[in-house]
């Protein structure tokens, strides 16, 4: 157990890098940086005229598609890594249930290619 | 060990926090941000009580794909916050009233919670000794073959998510006009190109 956390070591030290350079960054930002801010400084920018409208829009459905599709093949993926790890002891089963799986997503990759669904019509 | 215990109250810290700031966010993309931060706290402790196969599964699925459909929902619903929120304290009453019958309930349940005797040995039995064997390749060993059907299952879940997207999002738009890569290819430049010789001084 323990030895499992001691190799998440230089994770953590990683980690504690990269916030403390943000912090050290933002911090240094915020400090060092000359700031007079006036109304028009501050105000949105949108090439010279005043902003028409609001940022915030309605996305199109099919960037929603695009997503769930990688979620799928996400969860797949990490199906696959357990199979992996264990292949050498993996009984003769296992190994074609695996393949079974991945004939099921197949089908259904097929199916999306077909459809049409992986191209921005 | 000490160093376990710090990790642990950090990372319980930052969920607790990043949870609260999810809920008291102004900008809903914050929001999400927050939720990142706490799914990744998560994982922290995951790894901390050695399940480190759900760690990078919390990883890689909630983060990596969860949050970006948050996120699309967010973008997608175009909701004013703004007038959301003026009505906040319209319906505190109502959400404090649920808030404490949920503790009620989660304390009734944990209070009263007893574990079956026959629960511990059931675990025990396909649990293999975790300083021999990794905790991702114990996994390996049972979900393949012992778990088949319910492995199975999760493929057609998927496959079925998978079409029904499809179905509810892809519209068939006719009059679009699309690349056609093979098309292009099998063009003849001699059916589709000739040369003519034109004399000067006369038109074609």
């Amino acid at each position: 157990m323990d030895g499992l956390l001691q190799e998440y070591l230089p994770i953590i030290i990683l980690l504690g890098l990269a916030i403390g350079l943000g912090v050290i960054l933002l911090l240094a930002a915020f400090v060092l940086a000359v700031r007079s801010p006036d109304a028009e400084k501050v105000s949105a920018y949108e090439c010279g005229f005043a902003a028409f409208d609001d940022a915030r829009m309605k996305f199109d459905v099919r960037f929603y598609l695009v997503a769930i599709l990688f979620i799928i093949f996400d969860l797949e993926i990490a199906f696959l890594f357990p199979w992996a790890v264990a292949f050498k002891d993996i009984s003769f089963l296992g190994f074609w249930s695996m393949m079974a799986f991945l004939t099921v997503l197949t089908v259904g990759f097929a199916y999306e290619w077909k459809k049409g669904a992986l191209e921005w019509q | 060990m000490l160093l376990i215990d710090i990790s642990f109250y950090v990372f319980s810290t930052v969920i607790l926090s990043s949870a609260l700031l999810v809920v008291v966010s102004r900008n809903p993309v914050h929001s999400v941000l927050w939720l990142i931060l706490m799914f990744l706290s998560c994982a922290g402790l995951f790894v901390l009580l050695g399940a480190e196969f759900v760690a990078m599964l919390l990883v890689i699925v909630y983060v990596g794909a969860v949050a970006v459909l948050f996120l699309f929902v967010v973008m997608m619903l175009d909701i004013d916050f703004g007038s959301l929120r003026s009505e906040f304290a319209r319906y505190m009453p109502i959400a404090g009233l649920i808030c404490i019958i949920l503790l009620m309930e989660l304390s009734l349940v944990f209070g009263v919670w007893q574990t079956a005797e026959s629960a511990e040995q059931a675990r025990a039995v396909i649990t293999p000794d975790l300083s021999q064997v990794q905790n991702t390749a114990a996994l390996g060993h049972v979900i393949y073959s012992k778990y088949i059907y319910l492995f199975q299952t999760a493929g057609l879940i998927l496959l079925v998510a998978m079409i029904g997207a499809i179905v509810l999002t892809v519209r068939d738009r006719p009059n679009i006009k699309r690349q056609d890569v093979l098309s292009q290819i099998y063009r003849d430049p001699k059916e589709q190109l000739k040369i003519i010789d034109v004399e000067s001084g006369k038109g074609l």
